[in-house]
């Protein structure tokens, strides 16, 4: 089987997410689709599995153009989409989920289907259990499951969106080496939608570019097991110029002095539902900025909201600048200038249905009674400082994702002691996301501590001065950033921690 | 707004017709039972107090995201606590506005209380405000047959009510003519401006529409969420319990299980028919009192339920929450349409130029 | 065993069985994504419909009829069809107004549960206090000799056997069938039904309205069994919001739903025996105003739900062996489904 595109076009009000885009996908190649966030690669994508229809354009499956009304019909053409977040149930076992949306009897052969799962998964090389309920699964492991639920279902084209985002590195060659042989032995399309110039390199035979809704170029990749430097630079450097459409110059590091201690972690002992995390000790630093890296749920987050008074602290000390807050609450913290900020902008940290006004005093109005006419005009300058397009009384759901982050750094105090920030990039494009950084890095300067979380390793190791690996409730130092590769944090984050 | 109106009244008028009654027999009726005289009138009037009390408070507890169903309770609490009082204390004729002003305050603690435990349980304990307002409403209910079966059993008399308070014990009425206490209307009319405008102009307001709009961000953004939903709870609870200390220091004079009456739902369907804006609060509890009150003489006069009240009310939230969720699904689709016209017209545009 | 203990225990089974309708019709309704808020006044309203029905088929339209004129059997069914109907009816308002017109459920269930009340005081004002068949017993052959069991369970009426059908057939439904699957898919994860050629909002109308009906079933089991007649106030004041809050006590499962309502039917079987017989411990009685027992199952409700919201229930797993845990976890967890009270779009 093979696919094409044709001339698709999909707009979302003023913005032209797929312009015009045509392009081949062979069977038994592994396709990249490469480029920035808001490039057009997901719109693109669930417009082939069935998701969206595209405004205009076609979609040829063996030369016969072909229709999708639902992502039902895309899989019986054989075309399937793994989410970026696997649209599996989590109260499901993996065997209800293998089995949910197989054309199975009103009493499903529950023995049958335990049994091409079993051997499915064998055959990939995956080690799926079948009574495991997904909700407690690693990412890793409900995409494997996604794979051979999707593949059980004749799916003859893969679909895979950022599949490396919060999975480990002995995790993604599981994956890759998975996906190799599907491709490659058993003729099967794979597309692989990433902004990661790493993952398209090491796994695909071409890569398609897009940007701004267009496709820019398309580049065939180096064979499996290239491994001579001068090449691969040369590759990645045609792929990054065709990304952006010019050369990034690489981070420059400001060398702050470190001063008093602003925080100390003291034998922390947490717990939730799932993990457990013991004996953790830091003290950070006035300018100081330490990274914790990690899987989505492997303890950075517990670890942070518990810092600050979100969550309960076992026992063991939370000291700032000496003084015990342990189990305080989140607004004695906030008095003393920490100030957390969550990944999910509009469900934690900013109110949909309140104006930017309205969130402008909540923070800053010391008095009881509120002067609207003054906090408006207040908003209405801060605004322009942080270079928000928006207005003062607009809601905040009106804004894009970008100027709601730049909200919430106008929300902020002035001179924060410790600033403590889940994924604070999360989502955004490559120039918002620098924007955020020079902010933050201009807070520093003032004597900022800064405590962050992010699943981009890059983003890590340029502005960490330390960073804490976090595994399933283990914590690992990295002290020495400027001498660590990705790869290392990579095998740190998967648990290896005897590696390094 | 006057669609859902016309429909509602023709709703309740075919009602009407399939118990065999006239519609416009019983329209008479009511009006008459409402505003035949200045008696009649002060009836609606004594309707009027409690339902706006409550629903002033209903908005301050919506505003902070929270179903406040034990208003109910809330009120019946504060009947209870303001009883209390009345048959306890007898002061002296000179000190009779004392005594008025106490047994008012014990209203409003009992109403907080209740509220307060309510607001606990959701806050600390994580029961669910709709369900913890119910127990707690058939518990203030229990407790009310039992004082009246046990330590208030009126010598000689039924078990409906309490012995009757003594004069001192009553909200003065107006006149003869006007048989409503002045005290609570001027309270009333202090609540309904006073509220509305605390809630928009104060940081306590704010405070209160962040947290109901989401409690997490606005534990982030610095506002005490847990004690500005509690204090919502207890605003809500004051304002109930003055309400119930009305039922029994006026309205009925004694201590009844029922004395409620159904009142503080009534409130939640008037601030959801509102649709939060405040001002409208006192003209939907005008209408309502007025059909509450013009109603209580059907029975006699027609040999029909009373409970034609709460179906005309019922069915009036109802049909206009449905035309609201209709107007607004019509005027979503508009857009989606216009949406979908300009990306046609774009996609052939740039089909044509690309 | 006592003869007198085992009558008990088949009267709680008997007194618990409208709530166990109910509960499961709700446990139907939750269990695809929407809540429906107005059980108690359907409940109100659907016994009156199922009481006037039923009447009316067996006595004619006279309200002071004291000669039938059909079999008490006709009326019967024709009260419990009615009482569906009308009960499918309120829950097609409320599957309506969430799905079309998005708007919220607890607020479309808040005003119905009013509205029906006092509709059905309304147009029931001329029935009350008037006697209509009554469903009769009918012990089950062979299966009522059993020792123990037999008396409990199965010298019952056919509303008593409907509801352990109901029970175990919604439990072998929501988690060994296919559609079954798709029917829990829809209240946790509409996407991914979805995403498997399910159609979302149509099946939540199917389980709204059959969710609804059931509550009919329920009303109806109140006027033409448990309580026979219709009073005013109802004689089933609250049980609407107790069986609301059994489906959050058991956890969405039809097992756990079950013995929370039996739990309740068994308070009130004890209370009521105390204020018949008095309260005796240890050879001394007890005095107290027994009007206060009338509380017991409003305490209870509060407790059943902080023992939900502590998380006891769910640390009880954790006490368990290992091939136990595993086979009680779908009993014992209590979480709701993931996507109730939200509406599904495909965008």
């Amino acid at each position: 089987m093979d696919i094409e595109l044709r001339n698709i076009h999909k707009r979302f009000g003023t913005v032209h997410a797929n312009n015009d885009i045509s392009v081949v996908f062979p069977a038994g190649r592994i396709t990249g689709i490469l480029g920035e966030n808001g490039a057009g690669k997901s719109t693109l994508m669930k417009i082939l599995s069935g998701y969206q229809p595209a405004d205009t354009g076609d979609i040829l499956v063996d030369g016969n153009a072909s229709r999708f009304s639902s992502p039902e019909d895309a899989i019986q053409e054989g075309i399937g989409m793994l989410q970026q977040d696997p649209l599996d149930v989590g109260a499901f076992t993996t065997l209800e989920n293998f089995v949910y949306g197989r054309p199975e009897r009103v009493l499903p052969d529950w023995q049958a289907a335990r049994k091409d799962l079993e051997e499915a998964s064998a055959h990939l090389g995956f080690d799926l259990e079948a009574e495991t309920p997904v909700e407690r699964m690693s990412i890793a492991l409900r995409q494997q499951l996604e794979i051979v639920r999707l593949l059980a279902l004749g799916v003859k084209a893969l679909i895979l969106d950022e599949p490396t985002t919060g999975i480990s590195a002995e995790q993604k060659q599981t994956l890759f080496a998975a996906l190799q042989q599907l491709a490659h032995r058993d003729g099967v399309i794979i597309l692989l939608v990433s902004h990661k110039l790493e993952d398209v390199i090491t796994l695909c035979d071409k890569v398609v570019v897009l940007r701004d809704g267009r496709r820019i170029g398309e580049e065939d990749m180096p064979a499996p097991g290239e491994t001579d430097p001068v090449t691969l630079e040369k590759i990645k450097s045609q792929l990054v110029h065709l990304m952006f459409g010019q050369e990034l110059g690489p981070h420059v590091r400001l060398e702050v002095p470190l001063d008093k201690v602003v925080l100390q972690l003291e034998n922390l002992n947490l717990r939730d539902r799932r993990l457990q995390i013991e004996n953790l000790n830091l003290s950070l630093r006035q300018g100081e900025v330490v990274g914790l890296a990690g899987l989505d749920n492997s303890g950075q987050g517990l670890t942070m909201r518990a810092i600050c008074g979100l969550e309960s602290v076992s026992s063991g000390r939370v000291l700032l600048e000496g003084e015990d807050m342990t189990n305080r609450s989140y607004r004695s913290f906030l008095h003393r200038g920490v100030v957390f900020g969550a990944a999910g902008r509009l469900e934690e940290g900013l109110i949909a249905g309140l104006t930017l006004t309205e969130h402008m005093a909540l923070v800053r109005s010391g008095r009881a009674v509120l002067d609207w006419p003054a906090l408006e005009s207040y908003t209405s300058e801060s605004l322009k400082h942080y270079d928000v397009r928006g207005e003062a009384e607009d809601r905040i759901e009106q804004l894009s994702g970008g100027n709601q982050q730049r909200v919430l750094m106008a929300l902020l105090p002035a001179n924060p002691q410790l600033l403590i920030l889940e994924q604070p990039t999360r989502g955004l494009d490559v120039e918002s996301a620098r924007w955020i950084w020079q902010q933050l890095l201009e807070r520093r300067e003032g004597g900022t501590a800064i405590l962050f979380s992010s699943a981009e390793l890059d983003e890590l190791v340029a502005y960490s001065d330390r960073i804490l690996v976090f595994h399933a409730g283990r914590v690992h130092e990295v002290s020495d950033v400027a001498s660590t590769t990705i790869d290392e944090l990579g095998y740190l984050i998967g648990g290896e921690f005897k590696q390094v | 707004m006057l669609l859902p109106v016309l429909l509602s009244l023709l709703l309740a008028a075919l009602l009407v017709l399939a118990v065999g009654r006239e519609p416009q027999e019983v329209l008479e009726k009511i009006w008459q039972g409402a505003f035949r005289n200045t008696r009649s009138f002060a009836g609606v009037l004594n309707f009027w107090i409690p339902l706006t009390l409550a629903s002033v408070g209903l908005f301050v507890t919506f505003r902070a995201g929270l179903w406040n169903i034990g208003i109910e309770g809330q009120i019946l609490a504060g009947a209870i606590f303001a009883s209390a009082g009345a048959l306890t204390f007898d002061f002296p004729p000179e000190l009779a506005p004392l005594q008025l002003l106490l047994q008012i305050l014990l209203g409003v603690l009992g109403g907080m209380v209740w509220a307060g435990i309510t607001g606990a349980l959701k806050i600390w304990l994580g029961v669910n405000e709709i369900f913890g307002g119910m127990a707690l409403n058939a518990l203030a209910g229990v407790w009310g047959i039992y004082l009246i079966s046990g330590p208030w059993y009126p010598e000689g008399g039924s078990a409906q009510q309490s012995r009757p308070f003594l004069e001192n014990a009553l909200y003065p009425p107006l006149s003869r003519d006007w048989p409503v206490g002045l005290l609570a209307i001027v309270m009333t009319a202090v609540a309904m401006v006073l509220v509305p405008l605390i809630m928009a102009r104060t940081r306590w307001g704010l405070q209160l529409k962040a947290t109901g709009s989401n409690p997490r961000s606005a534990l982030l953004l610095g506002v005490p969420t847990t004690r500005v939903a509690m204090s919502a709870f207890l605003v809500c609870g004051a304002l109930a319990g003055i309400a119930g200390s009305y039922r029994v220091m006026f309205t009925y004079g004694s201590f009844r299980p029922l004395v409620a009456g159904g009142i503080g739902f009534l409130g939640l369907l008037v601030v959801l028919l509102s649709t939060m804006k405040p001002l409208w609060i006192p003209l939907i509890t005008f209408v309502f009192s007025a059909i509450l009150a013009g109603s209580t003489r059907l029975r006699v006069s027609l040999q029909l339920d009373s409970s034609l009240a709460g179906v005309l009310q019922g069915t009036l939230v109802l049909v206009f929450i449905l035309f609201q969720g209709l107007r607004q699904r019509l005027e979503a689709r508009r857009g989606d349409q216009a949406g979908d016209v300009s990306q046609a017209s774009a996609s052939s545009q740039s089909g044509l130029t690309g | 065993m006592n003869v007198e203990f085992l009558n008990t225990l088949a009267s709680v089974v008997a007194n618990a069985t409208p709530l166990v309708i109910a509960s499961i019709g709700e446990t139907i309704t939750e269990r695809a994504g929407v809540i429906n808020l107005s059980l108690n006044g359907s409940l109100i309203v659907t016994a009156m419909a199922g009481f006037i029905a039923a009447r009316v088929i067996s006595f004619g339209v006279d309200v002071d009829a004291i000669d039938m004129i059909a079999s008490a059997e006709a009326g019967l069914i024709g009260g419990v069809v009615v009482a569906m109907l009308v009960g499918a009816l309120v829950a097609l308002i409320i599957a309506l107004s969430s799905i079309e017109l998005r708007l919220d459920q607890v607020t479309v269930g808040f005003i119905l549960t009013l509205l029906m009340a006092d509709l059905a005081q309304f147009l029931g004002q001329e029935y009350t206090r008037i006697p209509g068949p009554v469903v009769p017993k009918w012990p089950v052959p062979l299966l009522q000799d059993l020792p123990l069991l037999g008396p409990v369970f199965f010298q019952q009426n056919v509303l008593v056997y409907l509801s352990y059908v109901l029970v175990i057939g919604l439990w072998f439904w929501l988690f060994r069938t296919r559609p079954g699957m798709a029917h829990r898919a829809i209240g946790e994860r509409p996407e991914a039904a979805y995403a498997r050629g399910t159609n979302v909002n149509r099946l939540r109308y199917v389980y709204v309205v059959l969710g609804g009906a059931l509550v009919g079933v329920a009303g109806g089991a109140y006027s033409l069994h448990f309580k026979p007649g219709l009073s005013n106030p109802p004689a089933m004041q609250g049980d609407g919001w107790i069986a609301l809050a059994i489906v959050i006590f058991g956890g969405w499962h039809p097992f756990r739903v079950v013995v929370g309502a039996w739990l309740f039917a068994a308070l009130r079987a004890v209370s009521s025996d105390i204020q018949k017989n008095g309260l005796a411990v240890l050879g001394q009685t007890i005095e107290f105003n027994f009007v206060l027992l009338n509380g017991l199952p409003w305490l209870m409700l509060i407790v059943t739900l902080l023992l939900v919201s502590s998380g006891a229930i769910e640390r009880l797993l954790l006490l368990l062996p290992g091939p136990v845990q595993r086979r009680m976890r779908s009993v014992l967890r209590s979480d709701p489904p993931r996507a109730i009270g939200t509406t599904f779009e495909v965008d």
